[in-house]
């Protein structure tokens, strides 16, 4: 069994899987189960400034999407952060910190945007001996109205001026953590490591509305009639999760910086999957809740299979070994031409792809006498759409063309030279380059 | 082939080869990769789950089944196997639907339960398929133990104790290993010679010799291993038959031993069967070798209970596969008679009732005509040493599986707490394997030996 133990930023746990900053890490009681189920490590539900706690809403704070047979899809949340007091908290942590020495626990923060506030509070986390913290610049909903989390993080000179004053004032690492909710997550990341953050970890939630019940005409869940955007999170996210890691994988102004991976990690290759693109370790929330701690068993057992399959003998063989494949789209290979292939041992003539194809692609798939589906090389474009949703697995496969042969869409000869758009005679920019 | 399923009497070849190739191909075919991947979906994941409460060798079930959804059936398969080592065999054999099947909570809730057994199926397949087992011996230990009979109780305590590190000599009284797993269990359960595969698999991980041909209380007796050896483990099942007086004619034998010729023989065209099979029993022997012999080819098959379906041993997912292939089901009546001059022809039954005292016969009388009877009405203890206190007709066991005898550890079938199913054997030779090695390693109890 391959050997899962992950260094981020100098904190070594036994595997990369954290819990994230949520409700399964409210709690002394919570966390000590988390380690006992196997979590390397856990982002503590994000404190709050000293005062009166803060108020959650009194009736449901989660709405869903499900899948068909009930699977959870995503899930939604208007819950604030932590409403249990502040010494409390930091009490527990404390303790379960010393009681689990080679587990890493970061405490999440969300304080005003004031340097006393920061100052407050920072000397109390560190006490606690706490490997670390995270700045909460995330949470889309109630927070955001008072200036707090994602108020901050659309921000990007907010994020850089509240980090700084957090290395100032603190010793151990800082994890900044960002909003999906901008539109270039970039800038963000950027500011972060100009105000000196040791990591960004990403996303916290997207504000969304799962669902309005038509009739009553109010966005679930629904509190006495009324309703509010949520933060989306769990399976659905993961798509636009991944995409965010890798942009600031990539971005030459950040490459290098530590990313700890978040959005609808479920299983083991959900995480290697972030981890490829480029996060030294990931944080899970939604699985959690769906299926209680043991889950990491599997993510566990999952990830150290798959590493002893291909030889990996530590995380860090492959965190980031996707990253140089990630490209822009003008870098992608013109010359590399594809076309559909129907196996017809394996289709079950549903004709799928040839609505799919004849309806709104390239009428490339003839339907012939006895259901019989062919691809008509003279106009597949190779879109995948069919494979798309064909439902049988590997029945459609895209066959690359060799070299020499000549693609009777086009009627030209398939080089096997790289040739992107930037070379293209099509491209006005590179004919003025010649 | 002349014979067909009219000729009268016992003989063979009453169907075609392929006929026969078709009836005996496996009851449950396996899963492809795309039916795993659908069937696993179905399950909730739940907390302490109530499938793993229901499965003797407490299977993670949960577990292994995300792990077959998130595409890595070898984790599953070992998931299966670190609990039982016989994980194989029991999604073959388990009656899952009185077992983690009926705990699931989708049975609860639709009547349709997570195909446990067939996923369970799927991912040792799996880990079969791609080699060694996943287990090594830990550091010799020095000890030696001695495991009577090679069943499944006997086998997952040889192979838990080799992990354990222990060296491990199995005396086996027949001349191949797998007790009821290679001469009990319905072919149509364990197709294409799996027994014999899945012991050389499980023997892999050394450390175990095994020696034929070596009874107990005939070739050794319990003193001789207790001297050679650190502590002893008694698998030995219940090889004796119960018979019924007046039952001695030509044509009327112990089912299990019909079943024992049928699993070993290469060419099932070569074995008899009579045209006219009555049964009689009520628990999984009797269906077996009803649904085998109308498989056979025999014209009629006739289970006679003598007690009401309710309280058929064999579940009723049994009598309905019994009844789907064409076999009789008829309860409350018991044996009078078996008919016949030199062979049996015909068995005479009385119906019974019960009133408050027990059963009793009604008067009422039938006949069935009969070219064979298989007896199917019990197995007992046989050869067990005399020094071993009993609990009823088995050998009385502790908690932890130890006999009256300090070094001597029972389980499985001829143990008072067996149930007469592989997967309890499995699990009562796994615990005594603990017990011994913690007894053994001075832990929790006196070292013997
Ligand atoms: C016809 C039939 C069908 C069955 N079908 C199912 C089923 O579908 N599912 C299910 O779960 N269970 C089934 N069972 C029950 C199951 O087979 C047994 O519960 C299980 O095999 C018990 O395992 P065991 O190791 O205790 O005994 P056994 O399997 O009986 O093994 C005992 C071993 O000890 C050896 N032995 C016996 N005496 C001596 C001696 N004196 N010295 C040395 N060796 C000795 C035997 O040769 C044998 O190898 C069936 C049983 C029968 C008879
Ligand atoms: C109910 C709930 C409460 C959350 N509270 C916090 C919080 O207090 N601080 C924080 O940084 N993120 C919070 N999050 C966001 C999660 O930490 C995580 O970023 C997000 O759920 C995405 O991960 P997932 O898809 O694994 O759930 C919360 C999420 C949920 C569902
Ligand atoms: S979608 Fe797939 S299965 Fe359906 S007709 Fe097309 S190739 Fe065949
Ligand atoms: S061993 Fe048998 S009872 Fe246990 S989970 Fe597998 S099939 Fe079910
Ligand atoms: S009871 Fe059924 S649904 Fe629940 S964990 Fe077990 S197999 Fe899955």
């Amino acid at each position: 069994m391959a050997d899962l133990t992950t260094n981020f930023l100098g904190i070594t746990t036994p595997n990369p899987f954290w819990l994230a900053s949520a409700p399964p890490t409210d709690k002394e009681y919570n966390v000590r189960r988390a380690f006992e189920a196997g979590w390397g490590g856990v982002v503590w539900k994000t404190l709050g400034e000293e005062g009166p706690p803060i108020v959650n809403v009194n009736g449901p704070r989660y709405g869903a999407v499900w899948g068909a047979d009930r699977r959870l899809l995503a899930l939604n949340n208007i819950e604030l952060i932590t409403d249990r007091p502040l010494q409390t908290n930091l009490d527990e942590i404390a303790r379960v910190k010393k009681d689990y020495p080679d587990r890493a626990i970061i405490v999440s923060l969300m304080v005003p945007c004031t340097e006393e506030s920061w100052k407050a509070i920072l000397p109390r986390v560190a006490e606690t001996g706490a490997d670390g913290i995270e700045l909460n610049f995330g949470c889309p909903h109630g927070m955001s109205e008072r200036g707090m989390g994602s108020a901050v993080g659309q921000v990007p000179e907010y994020i850089e001026m509240v980090t700084r004053w957090c290395k100032e004032n603190y010793d151990k690492p800082v994890i900044v953590k960002l909003t999906p909710n901008i539109t270039d997550i970039r800038y963000p990341a950027r500011a972060a490591k100009a105000g000196g953050a040791d990591a960004v970890s990403l996303i916290n939630t997207v504000s969304s509305i799962t669902s309005v019940d038509l009739d009553d005409f109010c966005p679930e869940p629904a509190i006495d009639g009324k309703g509010s955007h949520g933060g989306l999170c769990g399976p659905a996210v993961k798509p636009m999760a991944l995409n965010m890691v890798a942009e600031i994988a990539r971005d030459a102004e950040t490459a290098g910086l530590p990313i700890s991976g978040i959005g609808g990690v479920t299983t083991w290759r959900d995480a290697a999957e972030f981890m490829a693109l480029g996060a030294g370790n990931v944080q899970v929330c939604t699985a959690a809740m769906t299926y209680g701690f043991k889950v990491v068993q599997e993510m566990i057992s999952g990830l150290s299979d798959w590493m002893d399959q291909k030889g990996y003998e530590s995380t860090d063989q492959f965190i980031g070994k996707a990253v140089p494949n990630v490209t822009d789209w003008q870098y992608l290979n013109l010359n590399f031409v594809t076309k559909a292939r129907i196996d017809q041992e394996s289709c079950i003539k549903c004709g799928r792809c040839y609505a799919a194809c004849e309806d709104t692609s390239h009428q490339a798939i003839w339907m012939k006498e006895g259901r019989v589906f062919e691809v008509n090389d003279a106009e597949c474009v190779a879109c995948n759409l069919c494979i798309n949703v064909c439902p049988v697995e590997d029945c459609i496969t895209m066959e690359r063309m060799e070299a020499g042969q000549t693609d009777p869409r086009t009627g030209r000869v398939v080089s096997d030279d790289y040739a992107n758009w930037t070379m293209h005679p099509n491209n006005p920019a590179a004919q003025a380059a010649e | 082939m002349a014979h067909t399923i009219r000729t009268p009497g016992i003989v063979a070849g009453r169907l075609a080869e392929d006929v026969l190739a078709e009836n005996f191909s496996d009851l449950h075919p396996p899963l492809d990769a795309h039916e795993a991947h659908v069937a696993a979906d179905r399950c909730y994941f739940c907390h302490d789950a109530p499938c793993i409460t229901a499965c003797p060798t407490d299977i993670d079930i949960p577990l292994f089944i995300r792990q077959i959804t998130t595409g890595t059936p070898l984790a599953a398969g070992k998931t299966i196997l670190e609990q039982n080592i016989l994980g194989g065999m029991c999604a073959r054999v388990c009656p899952t639907e009185t077992l983690c099947e009926e705990a699931c909570v989708r049975e609860m809730a639709e009547g349709k339960p997570v195909e446990i057994g067939r996923l369970q199926r799927f991912a040792t397949d799996a880990l079969m398929a791609h080699g060694p087992q996943p287990f090594s011996r830990a550091a010799a230990t020095g000890k030696s133990v001695a495991v009577v009979g090679a069943g499944p109780a006997g086998l997952a305590c040889a192979h838990r104790l080799a992990m354990h590190g222990h060296n491990v000599v199995i005396y086996e009284k027949r001349d191949k290993p797998g007790g009821l797993n290679e001469y009990g269990i319905a072919s149509y359960k364990t197709v294409n010679g799996f027994a014999q595969a899945e012991v050389d698999w499980l023997l892999d991980i050394g450390g175990i010799d095994i020696r034929y041909g070596q009874a107990l209380g005939h070739d050794v007796t319990l003193d001789q291993l207790s001297d050679a050896h650190d502590a002893v483990f008694l698998g030995i099942g219940k090889t004796g038959v119960n018979r019924l007086d007046g039952f001695d004619l030509d044509g009327i034998r112990p089912a299990v031993d019909f079943i024992a010729d049928l699993r070993q023989t290469d060419d099932l065209s070569t074995l008899p069967v009579g045209r006219h099979v009555v049964v009689i029993g009520g628990g999984m022997t009797a269906v077996d070798a009803a649904v085998q012999s109308r498989l056979l080819g025999a014209e009629s098959v006739t289970i006679v209970y003598r007690r009401a379906q309710s309280e058929m041993p064999a579940s009723r997912y049994e009598q309905d596969l019994a009844t789907s292939k064409g076999v009789t089901l008829v309860f409350n009546a018991q044996p009078v008679s078996a008919n016949g001059a030199g062979a049996v022809e015909s068995v005479t039954f009385e119906y019974t009732a019960t009133n408050g005292s027990g059963l009793k016969g009604t008067g009422e009388r039938f006949d069935l005509p009969a070219d064979q009877v298989f007896l199917a009405i019990g197995q007992v203890l046989e050869d067990a040493p005399d020094a071993l206190t009993r609990k009823g007709a088995a050998l009385a066991a502790d908690a932890g599986h130890r006999t009256s005898l300090a070094n001597v550890w029972a389980g499985g079938d001829c143990s008072a707490e067996g149930e007469d199913l592989t997967v309890t054997a499995v699990a009562q030779g796994r615990d005594a394997a603990e017990a011994i090695h913690k007894s053994l390693m001075g832990e929790g109890g006196p070292a013997n030996g």
